[in-house]
Formats: structure tokens, sequence, C-alpha cells
């Protein structure tokens, strides 16, 4: 990168503490994150059918807490019987 | 009188805690409170140099705590300021030689004696620190406009209110505005909304300050430093008035000699 095109150093600082400061305070690393978001979709998918590429599950910022945000969207009810979950 | 007990704390050394204790301590001296300040930094003494009281010294906290003194012996009185006293840390010992209860014990001893007693917190998040925090009324967390800094600030005021010592008050040490104009440090707007507590002061790089720790001589005492006018804003903060915030862009030139000439600053 150019001297001219590289972002200024104040907002890469602003945003990579965003991320560490989110994990730090949830003592959550990354790939636990990853594995939450796959349990929970695993669980949704046994009652109702989503369409998994339109998920958005990620940690968000508050003041000084934290919350797990997700938007899931649904896929349209099909016109056959559902599979009750096991 | 009841003294308020505040404990300055950054997690990270090397931020300004020492400076900011003198300073305030200084400044709240100055305006005519009687201060104690402890040096919680057990085996690291520093505050008394930075104050030039080492000479000074006889006694230190450890000897009030372990009975090898009175505490009027182990305070120290400030070259300048009758009603300005150090308590030193002791520097052959470790953080061990003191517990929790140890400084509540010293602190309510003290207070009736006095406006303000200020502890400076060793670095870090273990014993030291938690003795320094335990006798506290008021927290102030200090940090610098950079990554590691604010990080541990974090972590710091996670644990204080874990703790239940309720939300600090953050002092933003060392600000480059030159820097922040140029978007190459954080700004106090970015550090708070990171951290989520309520600001008391930012205090700008200054090269005063170094020159007054050469000297054991606190900026406050300097009318014409800029770190000297922070600190003394925020001991104002500290005794409840409502003081503005400086204008760190202005540093000189025609519009700030305008600015100090009418007063706004």
């Amino acid at each position: 990168m150019g001297f001219f095109t590289r972002k200024r150093s104040a907002e890469s600082a602003k945003e990579r503490l965003q991320l560490v400061l989110v994990h730090d305070r949830t003592d959550l690393t990354p790939g636990q994150l990853e594995a939450l978001k796959d349990d929970l979709l695993k669980a949704i998918s046994n009652y109702i059918e989503i369409d998994p590429e339109a998920v958005q599950i990620g940690l968000e910022r508050d003041g000084r807490s934290q919350r797990l945000v997700a938007d899931i969207p649904l896929r349209t009810v099909r016109n056959v019987p559902r599979r009750r979950a096991g | 009188m009841t003294a308020q007990v505040i404990t300055v704390t950054s997690g990270k050394g090397g931020v300004g805690k020492t400076t900011a204790v003198a300073n305030l301590a200084t400044a709240l001296a100055s305006d005519g409170r009687k201060v104690v300040c402890i040096d919680g930094d057990i085996g690291l003494r520093n505050l008394d140099v930075i104050m030039g009281l080492e000479n000074r010294i006889v006694y230190d906290m450890v000897d009030v705590i372990e009975g090898r003194c009175k505490l009027k012996q182990a305070m120290i009185r400030d070259k300048h300021y009758p009603e300005l006293y150090l308590i030193p840390a002791a520097q052959t010992r470790d953080k061990n030689a003191v517990s929790a209860a140890d400084m509540r014990r010293l602190c309510n001893e003290l207070k009736p004696e006095a406006d303000y007693i200020i502890i400076d917190s060793p670095a870090g998040i273990e014993r030291g620190f938690k003795n320094a925090i335990a006798p506290a009324d008021r927290v102030l967390v200090i940090t610098n406009p950079e990554v590691s800094a604010v990080r541990d600030a974090d972590r710091v005021v996670g644990i204080l209110e874990a703790e239940e010592k309720g939300s600090p008050s953050l002092i933003l040490n060392r600000l480059n505005p030159v820097l922040v104009k140029n978007n190459d440090m954080l700004s106090a707007e970015d550090v708070l909304d990171l951290l989520g507590v309520h600001l008391i002061g930012v205090v700008p790089e200054d090269e005063t300050v170094i020159i007054g720790s050469n000297r054991g001589a606190p900026v406050v005492t300097d009318p014409k430093s800029r770190a000297g006018q922070a600190f003394r804003n925020i001991a104002k903060r500290i005794q409840g008035q409502d003081v503005p915030f400086m204008d760190l862009d202005q540093q000189g030139g025609f519009w700030g000699a305008l600015q100090r000439l009418t007063g706004r600053k």
C-alpha cells in the first residue's frame, strides 16, 4: 500500500480494539464464537427451516455491556408437513 | 473532616499513574486542601522522587503496618505545601508485606486528618492493585491513547465493576493533538466510546512533565505547562467544580493568545 492510499492508523487501532475488547470482556475466543453459531443454527434447524447463508450472528457492544445479536431469516413455509424434531 | 480516598490505577505500567498522583495531590494542596498521598507500589517506590521528597524518608508504610513507627512519623511533609504529605512505599520489601485489610486500616486512621487520600497503585491486576483499590471511595483509571494501554484499562474497569467498586473515571494522558488531527492517534472520543466510562480529564503530551520529574517538581506548579493546566482542571473536578475541557487544538498562536487574554481557558 502506498503512502496516500493507506488507511490512517487511528482507524485501524479503533477497529482492532473493538474486536479485542468484545472477546476480552466475554472471555470468548473467535473460534468458540464460531462453534456457538454452528450449535445455534443446528438447534434452530431442528424446528424451522432457515437459510444458513443469510444468518448473521455476532457480539455487539452497548456501553459496557455486550449482547449476542442474531439475525436469522426464515425460509418460506413449504406445503409439506414439517419433520418433527426427534 | 473525613477524607475521600481516591486510587489511581491503570493496568499497564508507564502510562503516568505516579505523575498523575503527584500532580493531583499538589494541585489539591494548592487549592487549600489537606492531602495525604500513599505510594502503593511496594518494592518499586517512585512517588517520592517525582515529588522531590526522596531525601526526607525515614520510615515507610510497612514500618507503620508492622508497628515500628507511628503513622505521623511516616508522613513526609511536602517542601512547598505544609498540608501535603507523602507516605512512601517500602523499597526493600515485596507486595506480600501488605494486605487489603492493612490498607483499609491505614486509610481509616488517616481519614479524620485529611480532605483527600490519594493512592498510587502499582501496575498490573494482582495483589498490589487489589490492596490499592480496597480502601478506595473513588477510582481514577489512567490510560494513553494507544492500543495496549486502552486494552489494559478495559480489563481494569471490568475488574472494578466485578469488585463492585462502581464505575471509575478516566484520565486520558499523553494525548498528542497533532497526531489526533492527522488521524494517527485515537481521539478522546474514540477511547471513551471503546471503554464506556466517564471522562474526568485529558492531559496533552508535554515535555514539561519530564522536566518536572527531573527536578522533582510536579508540573501543576508551572503556570505555563499545558499538562499542568490539565491536571489542575482535574483537581477542580475532583472537588466537584464544573470546569470546561481544554481546547487542545489551540496550542499557541494568535487564537491561543487571545483565548488566554480573554480568560476562556
